[in-house]
């Protein structure tokens, strides 16, 4: 009797999970939609397509962090270091250029860089699997930041811009429309299309939900951690690189703070940190709610504080609500269940 | 019904999120609002000052005073604090700036290049752009708003050195690094106005270097009373050095018999002031209501009159004062809004809560 009551309620879980993350993504889609009108109608300067777009691309630079960062979270880990990766890689990027290396080999140092940093987390993390990725990546966080320091100490290194294709990787645009946004759309389809359609990507869901369970069915899954970390860095660099060019000098203290805002941004779209659960559209979605929820509390001039006080409140209520659905869900049918057992 | 319930709650939030936003928006109208009729001249004219961060009394006073001055001339003026200390959070206020079509953006910069490209399109979306405190690049902005020049200061300290050792006497400097170029410039310039005739009587016996650091300040102004038994005077232009002279006079109860002034915080040295007997009768820094006005007074001329930056131009303020565009040492050009404030015994206690 236990047993079977046992293996429904398991059952129902795996089918109101489902609905849960299909209202989610309706959630989602209904606050990224109050958003917009709201901006648009307390601000008239909202719906200008250049600032718009200029606003946009700000939060883009951070924005790429969030897929890899998707990944991270399904698999059950976390990766606190990347706004060091992205310091470091820019700040390797400004001091190679500075001491007279071309910039295109600026660009590739900073990528190798940003790759290495992912890799040596992921190595740590694979090698020694008893370690708490947490652990791990905040002492990375401070190592990386420090060795940025230790390159620049309290000085910036700058002059990126005066190289004119440099300077156009963020500022360019097609239109109206920035490179940079093109770019990240791209990104977004394929680090949607591998995690939702291809073996790896169900290897990532497969060891989130189970990681020993994933080991015995012969996921190879500390391969599959060891790339993600990896393509964690790679996007950091790829980060650094847009940070650079937007602001055309670098200093070690940059980038602070990127990591939680990546982890909001992910876990706003539905993706838990518990590992295993949630889907990619719904971390672009969010991307674009946080960044516009920003911009248009930034144009009617709310408090820089307040805005982030909002947003914190916002993430709370969000990743609550599914919570309360599915508690009652799950009640109501113990219940149900209960009553036909007797 | 739940799906009920879940839209519903999410109507609630985005009201929560207009409740914050409401009133944090309607300040600035308000702030313009004290003068009458303000609503018109809000739609006309809107001028921004940027901090360096929240919670820092010195920028907040700069930007009280920015917003007194422009609300005075009837216009609206908006304060934006960014959310971290950094250049990057100041681009994103920037921009938004952009958006709004504000008049004029002055900002105390988190860093002097990162700031060019955001204010530059500002600059070519034909918004004036001052930066006051903390410059940016020339390329960044039409002028600077200065605290004081260098002449400015230097004259400052040599006129309390006089006063203060009644016209001769031994008296030190307790600067903070050897290298350090405000210092240097300040004490050059303090040499050279000092060769003249009313300073004659008065005996620079040696400029100790106490580095800014607190201890190694105290242990520099014990090595001067130790080998200069007739010193009079101390002048400090480092805050550090300043606070840790007075300690030290203090402490050894030599008040009035060694005195000390130079450049420090009310805060910190509040309790060295005051009434009676006490190590420093008054000291000088830069009044930070002052340069938020200047930059206020700066950005209206710039948009209803002539005023572009450039070198040599001047113009009347709304406090009946004339500014004169001089240059800068970075190549560019600047406003000095005048000598060093004095605080003394007076206005010490007033001052000490404002940073």
């Amino acid at each position: 009797m236990p047993t079977k009551s046992g293996r429904t309620i398991a059952a129902t879980k795996e089918k109101s999970l489902k609905s849960v993350f299909l209202r989610w993504e309706f959630l989602l889609i209904l606050l990224f939609l109050i958003v917009n009108i709201m901006n648009a109608s307390i601000s008239k300067n909202y719906l200008n397509a250049t600032n718009l777009f200029t606003a946009i691309s700000t939060f883009l630079v951070k924005g790429f962090i969030a897929f890899p960062m998707a990944y991270i979270l399904v698999l059950g880990d976390i990766d606190l270091s990347v706004g060091s990766t992205v310091a470091l890689s820019a700040t390797l990027l400004g001091v190679s250029y500075n001491a007279g290396l071309p910039m295109g080999a600026a660009v590739g140092i900073a990528l190798l860089c940003g790759t290495l940093c992912g890799f040596l987390n992921g190595i740590i993390l694979t090698k020694f699997t008893e370690l708490a990725a947490m652990i791990v990546t905040l002492g990375t966080m401070t190592l990386y930041r420090g060795i940025a320091e230790m390159i620049l100490g309290s000085q910036s290194t700058g002059g990126l811009q005066n190289v004119t294709w440099f300077y156009d990787l963020y500022y360019a645009r097609l239109g109206t429309v920035p490179y940079i946004f093109i770019v990240f759309c791209v990104l977004a389809v394929a680090f949607g299309f591998i995690l939702h359609k291809t073996t790896f990507g169900r290897y990532i869901y497969a060891i989130g939900n189970n990681r020993l369970a994933a080991r015995y069915a012969g996921v190879p899954v500390q391969r599959v951690r060891l790339i993600c970390f990896t393509l964690v860095g790679l996007i950091c660099g790829i980060s650094s690189i847009y940070y650079a060019s937007w602001m055309g000098t670098v200093r070690y203290d940059i980038a602070t703070g990127y990591e939680l805002e990546a982890i909001s941004m992910v876990v706003l779209g539905g993706i838990s940190t518990a590992g295993g659960k949630g889907n990619f559209p719904g971390t672009v979605i969010s991307i674009f709610t946080i960044g516009l929820l920003k911009y248009g509390l930034g144009l009617i001039n709310v408090n820089s504080q307040t805005i982030l006080m909002i947003i914190g409140a916002i993430l709370i209520i969000v990743v609550t609500i599914p919570n309360l659905r599915f508690r009652k869900h799950t009640e109501k049918h113990a219940l149900a269940s209960s009553g036909t057992a007797q | 019904m739940k799906k009920l319930i879940a839209i519903v709650l999410c109507l609630l939030m985005a009201f929560a999120a207009f409740a914050c936003a409401q009133p944090a928006a309607s300040t600035a109208p308000e702030a313009g609002g004290a003068s009458e009729g303000a609503a018109a001249a809000d739609a006309a004219q809107t001028y921004a000052v940027i901090t360096k961060s929240a919670g820092n009394p010195y920028n907040e006073r700069e930007a009280a005073g920015f917003e007194e001055a422009i609300t005075e001339a009837g216009y609206a003026a908006i304060i934006k604090h960014p959310a971290e200390i950094t250049a990057e959070a100041q681009i994103t206020l920037i921009n938004e700036l952009v958006a709004q079509g504000v008049q004029g953006i002055a900002v105390a910069a988190n860093d002097v290049d990162a700031l060019e490209t955001a204010l530059k399109a500002a600059m070519d979306a034909g918004i004036k752009v001052v930066s006051l405190d903390s410059s940016v690049n020339v390329a960044s902005r039409m002028t600077h708003i200065n605290q004081a020049g260098v002449q400015q200061v230097a004259q400052a300290l040599a006129d309390a050195v006089l006063d203060l050792t009644g016209g001769e006497g031994d008296w030190a400097i307790l600067s903070a690094t050897s290298t350090a170029s405000n210092q240097n410039a300040w004490i050059e310039a303090q040499k050279e106005i000092m060769k003249g005739d009313a300073y004659s009587g008065l005996n620079l016996v040696e400029v100790a270097y106490g580095d800014d650091e607190y201890q190694k300040s105290v242990d520099q102004t014990q090595a001067l009373l130790q080998n200069y038994p007739d010193l009079k005077v101390i002048c400090a232009p480092t805050t550090v050095g300043i606070a840790a002279a007075s300690k030290v006079i203090t402490d050894e109860g030599l008040q009035g018999k060694v005195i000390v002034t130079g450049l420090g915080l009310p805060s910190e040295m509040a309790e060295f002031m005051g009434e009676g007997n006490v190590a420093c009768p008054y000291m000088f820094l830069w009044n930070p209501i002052d340069v938020g006005r200047v930059a206020a007074y700066a950005l209206i001329e710039m948009v209803n009159g002539d005023l572009t930056g450039e070198l040599g131009q001047s113009f009347v303020a709304a406090n009946g004062t004339t500014y004169t565009v001089t240059e800068a040492g970075d190549g560019g050009t600047e406003i000095i809004i005048g000598p060093p404030f004095a605080f003394t015994a007076e206005n010490i206690e007033e001052w000490k809560t404002v940073y």
